[in-house]
């Protein structure tokens, strides 16, 4: 499981008043303790912060950057900040995200294939979110059609076919993982999968318990990888847990101590 | 149209292990032994390097060799009652190691006394330059007992100590820290056993580089299929990051091939087998060349002669530095 570590997004007040106030130790501390937690990535996330968008960046990088190699994963919609992030980035870099329209994915795609960086694309268009399997699996064929014509390969293309909260659209964590198997299927090689996993369980009161067994059963319809809370313990256990179940890691008995000093 | 790249690229590799100590490095052994280093599953040049070939070790037995096969008794008989003699003579027969098998301690074999085990292993170093491997009587009173006073006997040899297990592992790891030797960890044909026996060894503070590990062995024909799966499942988990698989993989088969029906059978017994000479020989050589071909790095042998063809063969098919890729 690839663990894209969620934290440092400017929706949380700590993180916000940390790049307002240019504290870079508040950030790093962060980072290091989604890293120690078992995050193999960083997501970074400027989020409704005062100031310019592309300056919070790029100090957010940096920050990162000065206290560890580990991936970044850059999550802004704007092409301007998106591109300006990955050319100053020299961690590896996972560009989060692109829309599923050809226009969209036109853009993105070639600059990830020209900076060297995998690329996160989700299954919306101007349309919206798809209501169900079918229109994600259409989406999923366009991207990888897309990434396809550009050279970007499968190993570093992931698709996210988008989770909406159980509470208001309770039929879509099961389009989710049926889209995954369907995208499974039908393309070879296929891409990577991932989610941002905290928003199946956005506004629920057992938020924590959600996220844990909706993770699990998506590693089970093929997820690869999640954007997550890597500080929640049960769900890094439940992750590996569910990975031990599908032979992805060798069982032992200290299996969770295993997989954390393995990294 | 392109010709796809099939290449298997993988993030881990196996741990480099040397065994032996020269002057230089505190001890006496005029040679030392590396193994390990492989990025990818054995004898694929064209996608992963191989630093090391395989290494050869023959068994020297402080209990002699009454109880070995004739076919291989006839090759040791004359050096068998003198632990010196027959170390030296594996020298001679171009093993790369020596392994003293401290079978005489067993309470059915003499319980030779924990001193007199580590005087063998004296004269044993003393009589070769090769580096040492030591072996316990696989009982766990006798070896806690037998096995620190000989990893005191050799302290600065840099030797290779067997076998920890699961159920017994405290006193041979703390031995093999104070006095700086590779240990083997020891698991029956269990992968997951295997893995957890690695972390039960770091956590009393034993580097996972400074383990081998033993899977145990059968011969060709005599459950080898179990444990070349069992090498094969755990190389991949250790060539895709698990570090705790990284270990280097030693199997000590020369003692299991006269448990084969087949490699001790005599001739006139079984006429449409052959002359038995050639085939307790074959049985060995061929056994070692398919343990290579799992990925185990260092082959414990009896007949010296079977050691002499596996090793010829392997050095004819062991993939060259930057041969194809």
């Amino acid at each position: 499981m690839f663990v894209i570590g969620e934290r440092i997004n400017g929706m949380f007040t700590e993180v916000r008043k940390a790049v307002e106030s240019r504290d870079k130790g508040a950030i790093q501390r962060l980072a290091q303790r989604q890293l120690a937690a078992g995050a193999d990535a960083l997501d970074v996330n400027v989020g409704p912060t005062r100031g310019k968008a592309v300056d919070n960046m790029l100090w957010l990088i940096e920050a990162v950057q000065e206290v560890t190699h580990a991936p970044i994963c850059v999550d802004t919609p704007k092409f301007d900040v998106m591109e300006a992030a990955v050319r100053a980035c020299r961690n590896p870099t996972i560009m989060n995200s692109t829309k599923a329209s050809p226009a969209e994915l036109d853009r993105f795609v070639p600059l990830a294939v020209e900076t060297g960086c995998r690329l996160i694309a989700l299954t919306i268009d101007e349309t919206g979110v798809p209501r169900d399997v079918d229109g994600r699996v259409t989406m999923g064929a366009t991207i990888v059609t897309k990434a396809m014509e550009h050279g970007l390969a499968m190993t570093d293309l992931f698709i996210d076919p988008v989770i909406l909260p159980v509470n208001v659209a309770p039929k879509q964590p099961a389009a989710v993982m049926g889209a995954i198997n369907q995208l499974k299927l039908i393309s070879d090689p296929a891409p990577m999968f991932v989610l941002g996993l905290s928003n199946v369980s956005q506004n629920c009161k057992e938020r924590s318990l959600l996220s844990r067994i909706y993770l699990a059963m998506c590693i089970g319809a093929g997820l690869n990888a999640a954007i997550m809370d890597a500080l929640d313990e049960e769900l890094m256990q439940a992750a590996i847990t569910a990975e031990v179940l599908l032979e992805k890691q060798l069982y032992c008995d200290d299996y969770i101590a295993a997989y954390m000093s393995s990294r | 149209m392109p010709v796809p790249d099939v290449k298997e690229r993988y993030s881990g590799s196996v741990n480099q292990v040397t065994i032996g100590a020269t002057a230089e490095q505190g001890g006496s052994r005029t040679s030392t032994v590396t193994i390990g280093g492989e990025t990818g599953l054995p004898m694929l040049s064209f996608e992963a390097d191989y630093p090391h070939p395989p290494a050869f070790a023959l068994e020297v037995n402080t209990a002699g060799a009454d109880d070995w096969h004739g076919e291989v008794r006839k090759h040791v008989s004359d050096v068998a009652d003198d632990v010196e003699k027959w170390a030296a003579q594996c020298e001679e027969w171009g093993a790369d190691l020596v392994m003293l098998d401290l079978t005489a301690a067993h309470p059915d074999r003499g319980s030779r006394s924990p001193q007199e085990c580590a005087d063998d292993v004296k004269r044993v170093l003393g009589a070769t330059g090769l580096p040492l491997i030591v072996w316990g009587t696989d009982v766990n009173d006798v070896d806690n007992n037998v096995l620190p006073k000989c990893t005191q006997a050799a302290a600065g040899e840099n030797c290779l100590f067997g076998t920890a297990k699961d159920d017994n592992y405290r006193t041979l790891a703390a031995s093999c820290l104070a006095d700086s030797h590779k240990i083997i960890a020891e698991a029956p044909s269990d992968i997951n056993l295997s893995k957890q026996l690695h972390i039960l060894l770091r956590d009393v503070g034993v580097g996972l580089k400074d383990i081998v590990m033993h899977p145990t062995c059968g011969a060709l024909g005599f459950g080898m299929v179990y444990i070349y799966t069992t090498i094969e499942r755990g190389r991949v988990a250790a060539l895709s990051g698990d570090a705790l698989m990284q270990t280097p993989v030693v199997v000590n088969l020369g003692k299991e091939i006269g448990r084969v029906k087949e490699a001790v059978s005599p001739a006139d017994e079984n006429p449409q087998w052959g002359d038995l000479a050639a085939r307790a020989l074959l049985w060995e050589a061929a056994t070692a060349i398919c343990y290579v071909q799992a990925g185990t790095e260092l082959l414990i042998m009896r007949n010296p002669e079977a050691l002499q063809q596996a090793k010829a063969a392997i050095e004819r098919i062991w993939p060259q530095p930057g041969a194809d890729s």
